[in-house]
Formats: structure tokens, sequence, C-alpha cells
């Protein structure tokens, strides 16, 4: 095994095009588990901990670009108001050791449904900036980043950068299932966002399918009875046939296995509640704020 | 590799030190440092909790290659990091560790282990002796190192506070509950000024 | 109902400061917090091996071939061992059969049993030479449940077995069957208004102490071996480990390394034979650490069970029978299983008064892990069952499943369904009582003028809730558990104590062979010395296999027998101190020949306070040692076709209320109370005493909404063998342990104490589940109980 310690994105590039097979190792959270229970033996190590830029975070206008290695903890303590859904699912990640030490980089660059960011980033809508020596820079859609288990859109000679995530323009909430109530890897997880200025609903849902998916099906119907009801303008109370349809629909979007961690039939349950409950609390965000605002003006 | 870092303000060298190892193998294995635990090494235990440049990370979870230039705060270096803090100054101090024959058996000599203070341990570290949180004592160092950060802080946390700071650190004997009452005790002693 | 027996009032030695009674501190509690108490993963040695164990990848196989070669040839390797390098025709070790291979001879019998151990110059080495032995296995059909093992034409995991069990059962893959009878059961079903039957399963629970199995094996010059280990009981080690070495006892040294708790996974061998092995093939020390998954392949669990009751009751409430049947997999070796029937089947009818019972209770030889010891064993999986059936007898009755229990419960006189008397306080009813009485946690805590805090509801951080679908409940169970060991095992503890003047102060050395897991026995047995001997100074002696047996950290004994034997010792070193002061100073007043004399606060005073002598002045010149066993009252085998005898030497008594909310849409649980109480005797040292019960009663909770490993039932393999998936609660699941501890003189055990180890493990569990039926309605006949059971999805 080799140990490659590049200090700069620049030299990351290169190595990652001389050893392909290098594996990246920023938090550790992931690599390391494999190599100290011999899971994993790679050739080489590429240690990204001493490129500075993956640490810091841009906030733009309609977009947050947020460094591959930015730790959890960060994005908890001050990214709330830009990245609400991302940063509680950063909030239910592992544990504070584990949040002070991973990012989403790793989430991504792992791919497993388990991870914890994906469903924040699919419902927030986000792209992914990868680099390669060769080729440059690119971005990736995030609805097209997941290919597979553990599976995603990287060539061999990239590595993850940063992920621009839309800044929130309305409530977002996360929920995830685990059996403890603590430092638990997710059962099944579900990602919610309104987006007022598109007058559309975003989804995610993590751990009920082999890749991190959006319940399309389920937000499609969800916009057309928004839309249907006028709800966006009248602030009415989602009824709650509605909320029972989309949360149908969501559980319908899995496609979960039976494992140690749970069934597949509570999976698509579980979804089904966190979609209902989500979507309850960010319409009440939204009626609340617009209450607010009407009030003010 | 060869590695060079900081430990409980002492720069320390490891040499031959194979790509794979952790932090936590180098401290425990290379530096005469086993304080950090070991009873998980996939970071769902906490009990190799140490401070990385200050933060609380799963030293197994750290390769040791990345530990290269930084400073590391281990159990062992607790005390002197906490009264160096107390005094205002850096994170520096000395290093203790288990020689080979010490750690042939632990011998209690003379009393048990004093209460109250003026014994050169860090509030923490007294108030776990003294609340009775420590049984088998294998999650102890990552529980002070955690906690210790806790009220570095949160002077005054909560018991919601509490329970969110330690939610990493598994430990199989207490219940908790000692480990609850010796945190509370270590902030209040700490509100005391004492 | 007034609780019967009185408080211990000590007499001797209660002046003396950090005697027994008050909550001195741990001895080792100051190196524990700076790092530098040696656990046995710490140790090290200068051109120390690292020892690597290659396990097998299935759970019933014929291994047709082994090739080490490959292995052998990688630098940095010293050695490859296979059963065929066994230096003595002993292969075999185990506590009580001695069924379980060293190392595996043609055949393996569980998912990681050990074939091949390898010592390496690091342990990275050591991992990729074992990688690289070749073991060709050709597989067998698995035996996993009562039906396979029990087939006429089953397979049977030990063929031609021969031990001391076999003779008793009515098939080889039964370790040991226990039936006990009593009265008629089937007749008094006849007067029962109401029967109540249910089926229980119980789930294979890990120990999951956190230190891992290690240990350092030194080689010696004399040809013997030194092993530094983490165990229960140095001396059961030693017998099992010197034969199959080819050494004599003697020539194996043992020396008690730090123990990162225990709950019963010690008590069998792990590393130790491996490690001495190493060292003794290449004359270096061989140092062995298990990561965590190889943790859960290399210790026994907790049995897991199947368990089937009927119950019956008149209508106004009083039991009329009870038969059972449990049947425990004890997995592919012994281990501790026997023990484990006696204890099922004789506390199968639990803290209640049932006079006519038919109980059978089995282990079986199975392809699943070992199953062995755990905190509580055999009466965890029973109380589990018999309580869920009192909330059951109590609904159908329409009382208040407190007073039900009260009604039936056992107390003093009271004869078991074996025959014996409990003869000491069995303050069931009071406990219940007192753990009633507590007040409930208020309603809602997670609500703040902030919206829900989700720290304090189902889910946790997960954010799953903001108080949607939470219910709230409230459960109530009691246990029984024997202390010490049963059934005629002759049950003893050694002690030496020196006191001598040092420094012109008097000490107390204690030595033990005891194994401090973490219970503070070390602490208790310095107060011992202290109030006996009236010093302050006491000194504890490491561990070691140079002192006699100190018998197993388990069963809740230790307090009580090795205690027991310090206790002993110290009065007889007490006597002879008095001896050579009446000798020494006898002639300066009459009171030494006339008066009770007693050692306290470093002097000897009659016991109206006179002071006669300074110890240190008694003592000058002269040293006085003695090292003593001391045992228990003896007990007596169950008879094995009526389960009669009074097999048992104490019981300990503990009950639980359960406070849980329910989040009854997702099935996720949070537990906000778990309040117990539990009759101690005497609390040697309350803020241990109060330690223990709250650590038992948390595994209690793990097992009842969490842990379990995760046998697959086609291959028998493992699939959960880590931390990321067997789960034990956090600090965020565990909720506010409230103790109130009673304590009433056992007049038969030292200080009148009572073992208290066990006892809070038992009623944890089944106070959960009763809580969460309480909060669902759901009748949840297994645990633990998964999100899946709560939402009809499993």
């Amino acid at each position: 095994m080799d140990f490659l310690r590049p200090a700069s994105w620049e030299e990351a590039l290169a190595a990652k095009a001389e050893h392909p097979t290098a594996v990246p190792i920023a938090g550790g959270t992931d690599v390391m588990v494999e190599i100290n229970f011999d899971h994993r033996r790679p050739e080489y190590l590429l240690d990204l901990n001493r490129i500075g830029d993956l640490y810091e975070w841009e906030v733009g206008e309609d977009t947050v670009r947020l460094g591959a290695s930015v730790p959890y903890t960060k994005i908890m303590e001050n990214l709330r108001a830009e990245l609400p859904g991302l940063a509680l699912a950063s909030h239910t990640v592992a544990s504070p050791q584990i949040r002070n030490r991973g990012g989403v980089g790793g989430n991504l660059g792992t791919a497993s449904p388990a991870g914890d960011a994906h469903p924040a980033l699919l419902a927030a809508g986000a792209e992914v900036e990868v680099a390669s020596a060769a080729r440059g820079t690119r971005l990736i859609p995030i609805d097209a980043f997941y290919t597979g288990v553990k599976r995603n859109a990287l060539q061999p000679d990239e590595l993850i950068r940063a992920v621009h995530v839309k800044k929130a323009d309305g409530p977002q909430q996360y929920s995830k299932v685990g059996t403890r109530n603590a430092m638990v890897i997710a059962v099944c997880a579900f990602g919610l966002a309104l987006h007022p200025g598109t007058r559309t609903v975003r989804t995610g849902i993590g751990s009920a399918a082999p890749t991190p998916v959006r319940a399309r099906t389920a937000e499609e119907f969800l916009n057309a009875a928004l839309e249907e009801g006028g709800f966006w303008d009248n602030g009415k109370i989602i009824t709650p046939s509605v909320a029972k349809q989309f949360a149908e629909l969501c559980s319908a979007a899995c496609n979960p296995i039976d494992d140690v961690r749970g069934t597949a039939g509570y999976r698509r349950h579980a979804v089904g509640v966190m979609a209902r409950r989500t979507l309850t609390w960010t319409w009440e965000s939204y009626r609340g704020a617009r209450r607010t605002t009407e009030g003010a003006a | 590799m060869r590695v060079n870092f900081t430990v409980n303000g002492r720069p320390q060298e490891a040499d031959d030190v194979w790509e794979g190892e952790s932090l936590l193998y180098v401290l425990r294995e290379r530096l005469g440092l086993p304080g950090s635990k070991n009873a998980c090494e996939q970071g769902e235990c906490g009990s190799c909790t140490v401070r990385l440049d200050g933060v609380p990370v799963c030293s197994c979870l750290v390769a040791a290659g990345q530990a290269e230039g930084r400073d590391v705060v281990t159990v062992e270096g607790l005390a002197d990091f906490a009264k160096q803090r107390a005094e205002g100054g850096c994170a520096t101090g000395a290093c203790g560790g288990t020689s080979l024959d010490e750690a042939k058996g632990w011998q209690a000599k003379g009393t048990d282990s004093q209460t109250g203070e003026g014994t050169g341990l860090s509030p923490v570290q007294q108030a776990f002796i003294d609340a009775g949180a420590v049984q088998c004592g294998f999650c102890t160092p990552g529980l002070l190192v955690a906690s210790d950060e806790l009220l570095e802080r949160n002077p005054n946390p909560t018991d919601a506070d509490i329970r969110e700071a330690l939610s990493g650190n598994l430990c199989r004997c207490t219940g908790y509950e000692k480990i609850m009452d010796a945190v509370r005790l270590a902030a209040a002693r700490q509100s005391e000024g004492v | 109902m007034p609780a019967n027996g009185a408080p211990t009032k000590i007499t001797q030695g209660y002046r003396t400061k950090g005697g027994i009674g008050e909550s001195t501190l741990r001895p080792d509690g100051t190196l524990k917090v700076t790092g530098e108490f040696a656990y046995s993963s710490d140790m090290w040695h200068e051109d120390m091996l690292w020892g690597q164990i290659l396990r097998s990848t299935v759970a019933h196989a014929e291994i047709v071939s082994i090739d080490t070669s490959e292995a052998l040839a990688l630098p940095g390797v010293y050695a490859v061992m296979t059963y065929d390098d066994l230096p003595t025709e002993v292969k075999n070790y185990g506590l009580e059969i001695q069924d379980t291979p060293v190392l595996a001879h043609g055949k393996v019998r569980h998912h990681g049993e050990p074939v091949a151990i390898v010592a390496a110059d690091h342990p990275e080495t050591a991992r990729r030479a074992a990688a690289k032995i070749k073991v060709d296995y050709r597989e067998l059909p698995v035996v996993t449940d009562e039906k396979s093992a029990l087939a006429p034409d089953a397979i049977l995991v030990h063929e031609g077995r021969d031990d001391h069990h076999s003779g008793h059962v009515p098939h080889p893959n039964i370790v040991h069957r226990q039936p006990i009878v009593r009265g008629n059961a089937d007749e008094a079903a006849r007067r029962a208004d109401v029967i109540v039957r249910g089926e229980y399963t119980f789930g294979m629970q890990d120990q999951a102490f956190l230190g891992p199995e290690s240990g350092l094996a030194v080689p010696e010059e004399d040809g013997g071996v030194h092993l530094y280990i983490a165990t229960q009981w140095l001396h059961s080690d030693l017998r099992q480990i010197a034969p199959v070495l080819g050494l004599p006892e003697e020539k194996v040294r043992m020396t008690l390394a730090g123990v990162g708790g225990a709950f019963g996974g010690r008590e069998d061998l792990s590393m130790q034979i491996h490690a001495c092995l190493l060292a003794l093939r290449t004359g270096k020390p061989v140092k062995i650490v298990y990561n965590r998954f190889e943790s859960f392949f290399g210790h026994v669990h907790r049995h897991p069970a199947k368990l089937y009751y009927e119950h019956g009751a008149t209508k106004d409430g009083k039991l009329t029978h009870m038969k059972c049947r449990i049947v425990l997999d004890g997995g592919a070796y012994a281990s501790a299983s026997p023990a484990v029937v006696g204890n099922a089947s004789s506390l199968s009818v639990g803290p209640y008064v049932v006079d006519d019972v038919d109980i059978e209770a089995i282990a079986l030889y199975t392809n699943n892990p070992p199953c062995g010891a755990m905190r509580g064993f055999g009466a965890v999986q029973a109380c589990f069952a018999y309580e869920a059936q009192m909330d059951k007898l109590a609904k159908k009755l329409g009382m208040d499943p407190v007073e039900f229990r009260q009604l039936n419960a056992m107390e003093q006189g009271t004869i078991m369904p074996t025959g014996q008397p409990v003869d000491s306080p069995a303050p069931v009813a009071e406990l219940l009582r007192r753990v009633k009485a507590m007040p409930l946690p208020p309603e809602r805590q997670w609500e703040s003028s902030e919206g829900a805090d989700v720290r304090q509801l189902p889910g946790g951080l997960s954010n799953t809730t903001h108080g949607e679908g939470v219910v709230r409940g409230v459960g109530y169970a009691v246990g029984i558990k024997n202390v010490g060991f049963s059934e005629g095992f002759d049950d003893y503890s050694t002690a030496k104590v020196r006191m001598e003047v040092v420094g012109g102060e008097p000490v107390a050395t204690v030595h033990t062979a005891m194994a401090e897991v973490g219970q503070g026995g070390v602490t208790v047995h310095a107060q011992i010395a202290r109030t006996e001997l009236g010093v302050t100074q006491v000194t504890i002696h490491p561990a070691d296999t140079q002192v006699g047996s100190a018998g197993s950290t388990s069963a809740s004994r230790q307090t009580y027998v090795t205690g027991g034997a310090v206790k002993n010792a110290c009065e007889l070193v007490r006597e002879k101190v008095l001896e050579i002061g009446r000798r020494k100073f006898g002639s300066y007043h009459p009171a030494w020949a006339t008066a009770e004399l007693l050692l306290e606060g470093g002097k000897v005073v009659t016991d109206g306070g006179e002071v006669l002598a300074d110890l240190a002045d008694v003592l000058e010149g002269e040293a006085v040692e003695v090292e003593e066993e001391w045992r228990h009252r003896p007990t007596e085998a169950f008879d094995l076709r009526t389960g009669q005898g009074n097999g048992h030497v104490q019981y300990s008594f503990a009950a639980h209320r359960a406070v849980v909310e329910v989040d009854t849409e997702l099935g996720l649980v949070k537990v906000i109370e778990l309040a117990c109480a539990q009759d101690v005797g005497k609390a040697l040292n309350p803020l241990s005493v109060i330690g223990q019960i709250q650590g038992g009663t948390t595994q209690g909770l793990g097992v009842a909404v969490m842990e379990e490993i995760i046998v697959d039932p086609k291959t028998a393999k493992v699939r959960n063998p880590s931390f990321t998936d067997y789960l034990i609660p956090t600090i965020l699941d565990t909720p506010t342990i409230p103790v109130d501890v009673l304590e009433l003189a056992d007049e038969h055990a030292p200080y009148g104490l009572r073992g208290i180890g066990e006892a809070p493990t038992l009623s944890s569990t089944p106070a959960v589940l009763a809580a969460i039926r309480n909060a669902t309605g759901l009748e949840l006949n297994r645990t633990p109980v998964r999100p899946e059971h709560l939402t009809g999805t499993a």
C-alpha cells in the first residue's frame, strides 16, 4: 500500500490520473473501517486532508458551493438557513466524532444507498462538481449521479471537489429511521423540500432502493394537487387524502430489500410515514411563513 | 513510512508505519500511549476519541499518514491540556504511557482514589472517579476527551446536551447514569470556579 | 404488607474510615481516568509477535485439506499452526464438557470456529498470512433449531459423544435436560378459572464488553509460559490451558491484566491457548487482540430460547399451576449450557408461589454460534416469559398487574419447585410496592417553547416525529436469580491477607485471584479489610495464580464468596494480631484477657471503646499472614427425573417499572424511565451497588428493543458481527434509572449481603416489553422487539 499526500488540488488530480485505483480518503469514516476489518486493501490511499479548498464553502446567490470535505458539524452549525435539509441530515450522521470528520464528498464517493446526505441533496437539487487532470471540471446533476449499488458517475481519474446545492427557497425536512436513538445507519430515510419559487416539491429516499432515489410519481402527483387546489396561494392545510396518497406513492417509489437492519415491508411503510410527516411539517412551516409575511404586509 | 506529529504537546516520530495503520494503532503500539482504546475500530464506540487539532475524532478512523504535522491530545495529556486551558495557555503537556513492566498488572497502593481537588487530574477526570462513572473503565478515556470538549464548548450543558454530545461513546457497564452525574458534577465545579 | 427481615448491624470496626457500607472510591480509578490502567490489549513486549486466528467461513463442514505453505513462506511469519501441531493428546477444552477443539479437527461445527493460528511480526503480516492459508471445506447440512436437531434422522453435532450428560438425555443433540415436577399440575389445572398459554422467543444477546479478547503470552526460561490475560476466572483457565500445552500447572503462570468488561463472555477461553501455543512454538512473546468483528465469533453468547408456558389462576387471582417447556439453543459446543438449563428450569416459575408445576428445560447442540454464560443466564430468558404470562393473567382476570403479582409473590419460607425452602428474606411484594410508589416522570417532556426536542422523542436525533403517533406505556416486572454456583458445585474462594507495619503505619495487603472486571470487587476487598482489621492503608495485590482460586467473577458471587473469603482471612489475621498483642502487652491491662477486643482506627480497643495499644506497636517486627479457602453453604444436585434438591445457596430479587413512549406508526421506542427496586441484603459500597443495578438494567433494556445476533437459519452464519449492526444502547437510548435499595440481611451470608449483579438484568427486559404492550395493545411474544413487530411489517 502506498500513501499519497498531495498538497494541492492539482497534485491530487495528477495523482489520481497516475493511479486511477487510488482510493481517496478524507474523513476516513468509510475507508478506514474497510481497512481495519481487512475488507479492502487498496494499492494507493490518496489523502485529501491537506487540500484546504475542500474544507471551504461559498454561499452564492442561488447555490451553496460546499467543499467535499466540509465536515457535517460545520454544515449543521453554519448552513442551517441555506441548506436546512442537509443540515438536518448532517445532524443524523453517526456521532459527533464522525460528524467532525465526515463530509458530503465521502457520502457521494461511497454512494451507499444508506448515505445520510443523499435524500437531502436529491430533495434540494444539487450538482456534483468533479474534476480530472485530463478533462478539467464538470458538473453532474445529482439525479444522474447515483448509477447503481455503491456506484456513481465518477470516472476512475476523477475526484469530487464540491457539491453545488440549491439554496432553500422554502421549508425543507429530513427524517431517518434507525433502530437506535443515535449513532445509527439508516434503515431508511426521507428528505423533502418545498420550492415555492417554482411551485414544486422534491423528495429523496435513502436506503430503500439500490440507489438513493426521488419519488417522482409522488412529486408529480403532489405538484398537480397543490396547483389544482391553489394551495400555494391560499395556504390551506393539505387535505389528508392528498397527504395519504403522496405517502403511498412515496412508499411505491421504494424498491427495498430485507436485511439485518429491517424488512422491505417496513422500509416501504416507514418511508410513507416519513413522507406524510415531513410534508406536514414543511407545509405547516410554509403556511406559517406566509401568515407572517401577510401579517407584516 | 514515517509520520511526525505532536502528541500532548510533545513532537513524536513514528517509523516503519504501514500505510494502512490508524492513528489509534500508532498511538497505542508505536508511541506507548495505550490510553486511547480499541473497542470497535469502526467509529461506533468512541473509546478511541482524541482531539485532532482540537476537534474530537475517532482515532481509529484517522489514517496515520493523515496525522502528519498535526496536533493530537489523548487522555494521557488531558490533565495538562485542561490545566493549561484553565491558565489560558496552549495545549501542550507531558505524556505518559504504560511501560511493559507497568503493564504486567496494576497495583493499587495505599488508599483508594482520592476525591476532591488538587489531585493533578482534570475536572472531568476527577468527577468521573467521584461520581462512580468508572467501572471497567474501557470507555472512560474516550468519554473523558468528549466530556472535556463538551464543557469547553458549553460550560452549562442541559441533560439533553450532555446526552447528545456523548451519543458517540458507548459504555456497557454503567447504564450511563453515573456518567451523566460526573459531567454534571464537573460542570458544577467548573462554574463554581474550583 | 411489611417486609420480613432486618438490616445487618456491623459491630466490628464500624468506626474505621473507609470500611464497609461507605461509598469509597475505586482504587484503580485514578489509573483508569489517566489512561494508565493496563488492559489486556495494552500489553507490549520488546520483540513481541502478533497472533492471528483463521476462522471457518462456513458453519458445518468437513475439512478436506489445509495448506499452510504460502502463509509460512510470507516474510515476517514465524509460525503457522493447525490441529496437527498441537503438542499433546489433550486437544479439547471446555468449562464442564471438554468438547471444544483448540483448533478444528477434520470438521468445523459453527461459523467462525478457529482452524489455524499464525504468529508474525506485524498484525497486518499476520492477517495476510492467515488469508493465504487454503482450507478446503466439504459443506454439511446444518442443524439450527429444535426441529432439525431432534428429527429422527438428525445429523449429530457431536458423534460418539461421551460425557456425564449423554447418558440421561433423550437425544444426542440435547446437551442436558432438567425436568422439575412437583405436585400435580394437571389436577391443579382443574381448579383454574382462567388458563393462559404463551409461546415466547428470546433472541441471541451478546455481552458486547468493550475491551476485546486479548492477552500477551511470554515464554519463560523454565520452558513454561506467563500469560497476561483478561478473564473471569484465572484458575479455571489454567485448568483448561495447561493440559493442552503439556505443561504442569505451575509452569503456566497467569496474571490478570486489565479487563474491559465481561458479563459472562470471558468465562470460556478465547485466545488464551492460541497465544501460549504460538509463544512456546516461536520462543517469543505473542500478543493477540481480537477486533470487534472477531470478538463476535470469539466468545459465547446468551442462549436464544423458545419458551412454552401455561399458567392457571382462580378468579380471585391465585395461581393454580404452571407448565413450561424451555428450549435453549446451546450452539455447537456445550460451554455453560448445563448450568443454564439448571437455572432456567429451577427458576422458571419466577418469584411466585405455585405448588403444582410441570417443568422441562433443555439445551440443544446445533451449528449455531456456541452459547454460554451471560449475566443472569437461564433466569433472564425465563423471566421474560413468566412476566408476560403474569400480565396476560392479570388482564384476563381484570386485575391490576402489580396487585396480581403481589397476591402470588413468594416470601421467606416459600417452597421452590425444587422443594427447597427460601430461607432468607424474599421481599417480592415489597419491591413491587416500592417501584410502583415512585413518582411517574412527567408527560410530554419533549415539548419546549422552541417546539419538540427530538432528542427526547422516539427516533431521537433522526427527527422522525415531533410528537405524532407517540403513545406512553407503563409496565412492571420482577424476577428471581440464584447467587453463586449451584447444584452441588464446590464453590469456594481463597484469600491471602497480610498485616504488617510499613513506615510506622499498620498496612493490610489483600491478595486474591479474583478477576476485577469492573464490578468493584477490589474496592470492596479494601473496605472489608479496613472494617475487619481497623486499618486505613490497604493494598490490593494484583490477581494471579500465585494464590489459590477465587472462583469465577460470575453468578453475582464475588462479593459474597471472595468477599467472604477476605472477611474470613481477616478474622484469622485479627486473632493472630490479638495473640501477639496479648503476648506483648497482655500484662499491662487486664482487658487483654477479659474484654471483647476490636481493631479500629489503627488501634486495639475494647468493645467499651478503651484503647489498649496501637496496631503499629503490636505488629512492630512481626508480620501476620493467612491464606485460607472459604465456602458458602453446600448445595445439592437436582434430581434428574424430579428436579428436587436444595440446589441454590441464595436468591436475589429486583423489580422494575418501565415507562416508554412509542411512536406507534413507525414502531420506534424511547424508554423514558426504568425505575428499579432491589434487595441487596447489605450494600457494602452503595455507589457501586447502584452502578451495578443501573448497568444491569441497561443491558436488559438493550435486549428488549435492539440487541440481537442474527443468525441465518439456512446457513447458520452470523449476519451482523459488528457494532454497526449489533446495536447496544447509547446514552440517548438510556433513560434515567432511579434506584431504591432495600437492605434485608441474609443471615447465612457475610454481613447479610446478597449478590446483586444479575437480578436487575432479569426484570428490566419484561418491564420494557410490558410497557410497550401497554402503549400499543400488541401481544409481543418475542424480544428484542423491532419496529417491524410494532407496525405489522415483519
